[in-house]
């Protein structure tokens, strides 16, 4: 039987980290992860796991202490935000360029600076051409079942990738909310045992990983990698479908809401899908043919599924919390990457980019709102009025 | 041999089978190479101990130090540099030896220079 508590969304990490028992953790706190370490640290000097817990002295350490025992045939987790994540930066290509499948926690949050310790996006949009696999999760729920499906896509034979289940800092990793937790022997059941295939400790056949990789062999490793990507797409899908049929719980590439009817979307994700998914309804009530798309899967990013859902719409706004300096008009990194795929795919609707709550900076549902507002009357123009906008912006 | 594809080779430049850098033939990185001088040597083995390529060659059952591997060697000059012999060779207070010397028991020469 599952049962249902409240739970922070950082314990609800450290509760899948618990009934996942890894055989490596190492961390180093950080605000706002620093609550998973801090109950997972719990959980070891209560016997609660089996793990081998590695207090490191910095993030740039706790990359490198779990690519080695990741390649040493350990499963291994970490945990991480912000500032903390750039300190590891070096190691985090590694990680993927090694083909370990360690899983991150990775609370979003600003970078400095100057410095704040809020919630954004720019963490992880850093990350995205570094190999790993990267899961968006609305809330703690989404985040424990992030982190139970990315054990198992991260290591599944045709992937063998890094995975980093991302959650809001504060808004989800702070906030306490309902969160059911499965059964122990269940999610154990549904990770099952990791049997790597090529460890550093099999003595009878010694191997080596890491060595030096000139241009002979160093372009086939990285093409390597982009297959690993394309088979990801199929397998978080399929480890998604066994999830659903297991734990009653609907995941995909990314969620629609309301949106199969809708004439105008929002694309947005994490926790502000959560306060638009209320906005949606409340304009659905005022008979406005509103939806929104909010992206789970963001590596490997399935551009073309994403063009296909939103192909029937007449404005479509991306909301990112997250600025690519010096990129096209200052967009956001979501933005230019959906705009990307929707002109790829065929898809000619206005899309127009809207930057938001960075550095923690609230996002009301007033504010979201107002940006349905301009959709609607951008589908009627058939343009949007500005292509990129600081919502809130004073 | 013809290099392979992305589909071949393991994953993540992973290297499965142990032992195999004798395979890698190393020895047209070297700018110096070693050769035997006048000096008589002791067998002491530090060369072979000290060699980072194992190209030291020797003859185990009589224990004897007998030249080197030179499809391996890369040059770097450590076992002259640990030779015993070679520091023993006489010189004049404050002179240093040329690292070519005929007097050395193992001397560094310029690679492609013929000599002897």
């Amino acid at each position: 039987m599952s049962t249902f508590e409240a739970l922070t969304g950082d314990l609800a990490f450290a509760t899948a980290m618990r009934q996942i028992n890894p055989d490596v953790v190492a961390a180093y706190p950080i605000t706002p992860q620093t609550e998973t370490v801090e109950h997972f640290a719990d959980f070891v000097a209560d016997g609660r796991v089996d793990t081998e817990f590695v207090t490191v002295e910095s993030e740039h350490s706790a990359m490198s202490a779990c690519v080695g025992a990741s390649a040493a045939g350990a499963r291994v987790m970490t945990a991480t935000c912000a500032n903390g994540l750039a300190l590891m930066w070096e190691i985090v290509y590694i990680a993927a360029s090694l083909r370990c499948p360690i899983v991150m926690s990775l609370v979003n949050r600003a970078l400095s600076g100057p410095i704040n310790i809020h919630c954004d996006h720019s963490d992880v949009m850093g990350m995205r051409d570094s190999g790993w696999i990267v899961l968006f999760s609305e809330s703690g729920q989404e985040a424990y079942d992030n982190a139970i499906q990315a054990v198992r896509i991260g290591e599944h034979p045709d992937v063998l990738l890094p995975v980093a289940v991302c959650q809001d800092g504060f808004i989800t990793s702070h906030a306490m909310e309902r969160v059911e937790i499965y059964e122990d022997t269940d999610v154990k059941g549904f990770v099952g045992e990791y049997r790597p295939q090529w460890s550093l400790l099999d003595l009878e056949q010694p191997k080596t990983y890491g060595p030096l990789d000139f241009y002979d062999y160093y372009y086939e490793h990285k093409r390597q990698q982009v297959e690993a990507m394309e088979q990801a797409q199929r397998v978080i899908q399929e480890v998604a479908e066994e999830f659903n049929h297991k734990f009653d719980r609907n995941y995909g590439l990314f969620e629609p809401y309301r949106l199969e009817d809708a004439e105008v979307a929002l694309v947005v994700a994490n926790s502000t899908a959560g306060t638009a998914k209320v906005v949606v309804n409340q304009l659905r009530d005022e008979g406005l043919k509103v939806g929104l798309l909010k992206p789970r899967v963001f590596r490997p990013f399935p551009g073309k599924e994403l063009a296909d859902a939103l192909r029937h719409l007449k404005a479509v706004a991306v909301m990112d919390r997250s600025i690519s300096f010096g990129a096209m008009d200052n967009a956001g990194p979501l933005f230019l990457e959906l705009v990307a795929a929707l002109a790829l795919h065929g898809v000619r609707v206005p899309v127009a980019d809207y930057v938001f709550g960075l550095g923690g900076r609230d996002i009301l549902p007033g504010e979201i709102e107002s940006v349905y507002q301009d959709l609607i009357r951008a589908a009627e123009r058939g343009q949007v009025e500005r292509r990129v906008t600081f919502l809130s912006v004073r | 041999m013809e290099p392979k594809t992305w589909q071949e080779i393991p994953i993540g430049g992973m290297i499965l089978e142990a032992g195999n850098a004798v395979e890698y033939l190393t020895g047209g990185w070297r700018a110096f190479r070693p050769v035997r001088g006048e000096a008589d040597c002791t067998h002491c083995f530090q060369c072979w101990l000290f060699c980072p390529d194992s190209s030291i060659l020797v003859d185990a059952e009589h224990e004897q130090m007998t030249g080197f591997d030179l499809e391996h060697c890369k040059g770097c000059g450590l076992c002259a540099a640990v030779c015993p012999v070679n520091s023993k060779v006489m010189r004049k207070a404050g002179q240093e030896l040329a690292r070519d010397d005929v007097r050395l028991c193992i001397r560094m020469i310029e690679e492609g220079r013929s000599e002897e």
